[in-house]
């Protein structure tokens, strides 16, 4: 998996936030992580922690803030809650479904000093 | 590196074409990836505080490939970003393709592994200009990689842009490299299940190609359930079945691919005159 490429992007985006906002150290990193998108919690706060060794966010603690998935169904013309891509349509059981959630992947907010 | 799967950037390398001249050395013939932790410390605040950031954590990699799609829309370039597991048979896809069409029309193309120039060896063998990118570690194309690969190989206008990307039906789903479309290649040999079991790859391209067809009647591969898989992750999926080995079923693959690059040039010919 890509977490570890992802984990690199998330403290870039830290370290530019650092020069900008004004901040020497990073304590709690809040991510926005749809089920849909292809990305592994687990292996994210696994690869999140050997990332930020060393860095301005040694030691911070990382939470994911999961969104549920939904889809248009151009069946029933109405959103639709799916776990999964490949769901059907709960109501008329079609695979007739345009993702309108869950492939967010956002660093939201920063706690730091 | 990533004890999870071995992802690392750090390792990255770029090999431009020079497998035919011996005689000169290329001073730049390899890009290195991947920057550690910078170790930047501002001076900053000793209060705890909230810091709102809102940004995309693939951002950087989209503002590149946005770039590569700005360049390859301006020129009239076709860019397809050819996506699989490995050993489905890409690199014989497309060695067949470029035999094919390279008198057609001007052909280019990038190749990702993680290690060794042997499939831009294989793709130069038929003359046609390539350039080999080497991820190391790491298990996908990024679209800086490849805009840097893409200032190496110069592309004509209104040519096609091959990009095979590292055989891994996972990560490639993720890294938009500014490309046209994704094509999806399943060989047979794999599974049925494959489009649900990794379904972000197949809901990310536009078309899926069933490869090494001549192989059916020795496997038990059920080809409409695989369709039905498909079209379950991703309705709008196109399909083509095929085999590179023997040629049945290319001519589809020709006509999509000639029908799509002039759908490239309409605009590019009006901006042009």
């Amino acid at each position: 998996m890509h977490e570890m490429s992802l984990c690199e992007n998330v403290l870039q985006i830290i370290q530019t936030e650092s020069q900008r906002q004004h901040f020497s150290t990073v304590k709690t990193v809040w991510l926005e992580i749809g089920s849909l998108s292809c990305v592994e919690p687990d292996a994210m706060l696994f690869n999140f922690e050997i990332v930020c060794r060393d860095t301005l966010a040694d030691g911070a603690s990382l939470k994911i803030i999961r969104t549920l998935g939904t889809a248009w169904c151009s069946n029933c013309l109405k959103e639709v809650p799916v776990q999964q891509r490949f769901d059907e349509c709960p109501t008329c059981h079609t695979h007739q479904l345009q993702i309108t959630q869950g492939d967010e992947m956002k660093i939201k907010e920063l706690e730091v000093e | 590196m990533c004890t999870v799967c071995g992802c690392s950037e750090s390792e990255t390398q770029l090999s431009p074409d020079n497998s035919h001249s011996d005689s000169h050395t290329h001073d730049d013939s390899h890009h290195h990836y991947g920057h550690g932790a910078s170790h930047s410390h501002a001076p900053g605040f000793t209060q705890s505080r909230m810091v709102q950031i809102e940004q995309d954590i693939l951002g950087k990699n989209n503002e590149y490939a946005r770039a590569n799609r700005q360049l390859f829309s301006n020129k009239g370039i076709l860019a397809l970003n050819l996506v699989s597991s490995p050993g489905s048979g890409k690199t014989s896809l497309l060695t067949r393709t470029l035999q094919t069409l390279k008198n057609e029309l001007p052909i280019t193309v990038i190749e990702g592994d993680q290690q060794t120039n042997q499939d831009a060896e294989r793709i130069r063998a038929t003359g046609v200009s390539a350039i080999q990118i080497n991820t190391g570690k790491g298990c996908h194309l990024n679209a800086q990689q490849v805009g840097h690969a893409i200032e190496h190989l110069a592309p004509a206008d209104a040519s096609m842009l091959f990009i095979e990307n590292v055989g891994n039906l996972v990560c490639p789903a993720a890294f938009d490299l500014g490309e046209a479309h994704k094509v999806a290649i399943l060989s047979i040999t794999e599974g049925e299940d494959k489009p649900i079991k990794y379904p972000d790859m197949f809901y990310a391209a536009d078309l899926l190609i069933l490869n090494k067809v001549d192989l059916l009647p020795y496997l038990d591969f059920d080809i409409d359930q695989c369709i039905n898989y498909a079209r379950q992750v991703n309705p709008r999926i196109q399909i083509i079945q095929l085999s590179a080995k023997n040629g049945d079923g290319m001519n589809a693959w020709y006509q999509w691919l000639r029908l799509t690059h002039q759908t490239k040039l309409i605009g590019f010919q009006a901006t042009s005159s």
